[in-house]
């Protein structure tokens, strides 16, 4: 069973829908004895990263994940907001801790892009690399929906699944062992972004 | 880069989908569902979908009637989102902040305003503060008179006198994620894009734009998109009756070199 894990941000509606038309079970998860039975996590989230750390924080949900990823081994997939909360730090409203899941940090597509519109908002390229899993069946590039104003910088050349252009070759998904993360929102790229899914469901 | 989005929208009227023209005649065509269902095999990037029931009273269907209609648009929003896996935009009769949040709670990605924006502003910004300026769509109906493109209101029926241009602005101030346009004279006429009007609005805005009214055929898709530099292209009457339309209009689109997915 997959857990999707709710902590008060944004639509895990949609993740569930996505999952459940294609048969995969799956439970909103709330706390860490939930979170404890099911066997791969999905870290959803859309809004700002210092509210979702805090309500992480506060319901005592950042040390669980933590423990259960870092220590039980526990696959986990964080979708947009929920990718760079796997990171160490967010710059999004001033400097805010993430996870520290995965190395790296978030940084503003202002600073860098300037001749694009901002949120990167739509359907954009995702170019595989280091023969991602997450990936798997699925023809690169293909392109899937992003809706971000921050992209994820990752530390360690290895742990990048794709890039995507957006003014700058941005980090649009992890692959680090058994974690995994995507910028763009796999529920809502159609019939590619369902076999993330699927994928994620099979390892 | 991002590719150019080719969106069909899709009328509500009483809970079933209409066919629309000149915004006053309206053809019942189907059922919402099967409807979503088939633009959901057709992998479409996005769906609009304006409820244009004038009362919001959701016709309970006679029995003698063989489609069936849904009751609320939240049911209608909750159906929708469990099988189509795409960007979804609902929109018509929002006024108030409540009814924003009953669309995004039960599935919706964006919503899109259009008369209440025009008698109280305010909203966009609560709407864009509340839930992110790309969530905020704002929806314009506008008419060509002495060569000029003016807003109208309440379903395209009431002309407000104000520029389209200079709405637009206001919008984009106000904190509007996205702009969809609608030329009212061309609504089912299938004479092409007003292309004129949408390069202006171009020009005026740094926002995404989304252009509706006027595709008889793929290839006023092309026309468009070769001389505008375009978010998004919309239509509604041209994906209801031809047979796979929207993937044969892709495949256009991609022969001519415009980036689309």
């Amino acid at each position: 069973m997959i857990g999707i894990i709710n902590y008060g941000m944004g639509n895990l509606a949609s993740v569930r829908n996505a999952l459940e038309h294609l048969s995969i079970p799956c439970k909103i998860v709330t706390d860490a004895t939930e979170l404890r039975e099911a066997d791969k996590l999905i870290l959803p989230g859309v809004g700002a990263f210092g509210m979702a750390m805090d309500n992480l924080n506060r319901s005592g949900l950042s040390d669980e994940i933590r423990e259960l990823v870092l220590v039980k081994k526990k696959p986990i997939l964080g979708i947009c907001l929920g990718m760079q909360l796997l990171l160490d730090q967010s710059v999004e409203h001033g400097v805010h801790n993430g996870l520290s899941i995965v190395n790296g940090e978030v940084l503003f597509f202002g600073e860098v892009v300037k001749d694009q519109p901002i949120p990167h908002m739509g359907w954009n390229d995702v170019e595989v690399k280091n023969n991602a899993v997450l990936f798997n069946g699925i023809e690169s590039p293909s392109s899937y929906y992003f809706v971000h104003s921050y992209y994820c910088a990752l530390k360690r050349h290895e742990d990048v699944a794709a890039v995507t252009d957006y003014g700058i070759n941005f980090h649009s998904s992890i692959e680090s062992g058994h974690i995994f993360g995507c910028q763009f929102h796999p529920e809502k790229s159609q019939q590619k972004g369902l076999c993330i899914f699927k994928n994620f469901n099979s390892l | 880069m991002l590719k150019t989005r080719l969106i069909p929208v899709l009328y509500i009227k009483n809970g079933l989908i209409v066919r629309s023209e000149g915004f006053e005649y309206h053809q019942n065509i189907g059922n919402i569902i099967n409807q979503a269902s088939r633009y959901n095999e057709w992998d479409v990037d996005e769906l609009i979908y304006i409820d244009i029931s004038h009362q919001k009273e959701y016709d309970l269907r006679r029995d003698d009637h063989k489609i069936k209609s849904y009751s609320s648009i939240e049911e209608i929003i909750k159906q929708i989102s469990k099988i189509c896996f795409m960007p979804l935009t609902f929109g018509g009769g929002i006024r108030t902040i409540e009814d924003i949040d009953l669309r995004i709670q039960n599935g919706a990605d964006k919503i899109s305003i259009n008369t209440e924006a025009l008698l109280n502003i305010d909203i966009v910004k609560k709407a864009s503060l509340k839930y992110g300026n790309q969530c905020v769509v704002i929806s314009v109906d506008y008419r060509i008179i002495d060569n000029e493109p003016v807003v109208f209101s309440h379903y395209g029926q009431k002309n407000t006198g104000i520029n389209l241009l200079t709405w637009i602005r206001r919008c984009e101030e106000a904190g509007a994620g996205e702009i969809f346009i609608n030329a009212i004279d061309r609504d089912g006429m299938a004479n092409g894009y007003d292309t004129e009007t949408i390069k202006k609005v171009a020009k005026e805005t740094s926002l995404p734009i989304i252009a509706c009214g006027g595709a008889g055929d793929p290839y006023d898709f092309v026309d468009l998109a070769s001389e505008v530099k375009i978010s998004g292209i919309a239509a509604g009457n041209i994906f209801h009756f031809t047979e796979r339309s929207y993937p044969r209009a892709k495949q256009l689109l991609k022969k001519s070199n415009i980036n689309v997915r």
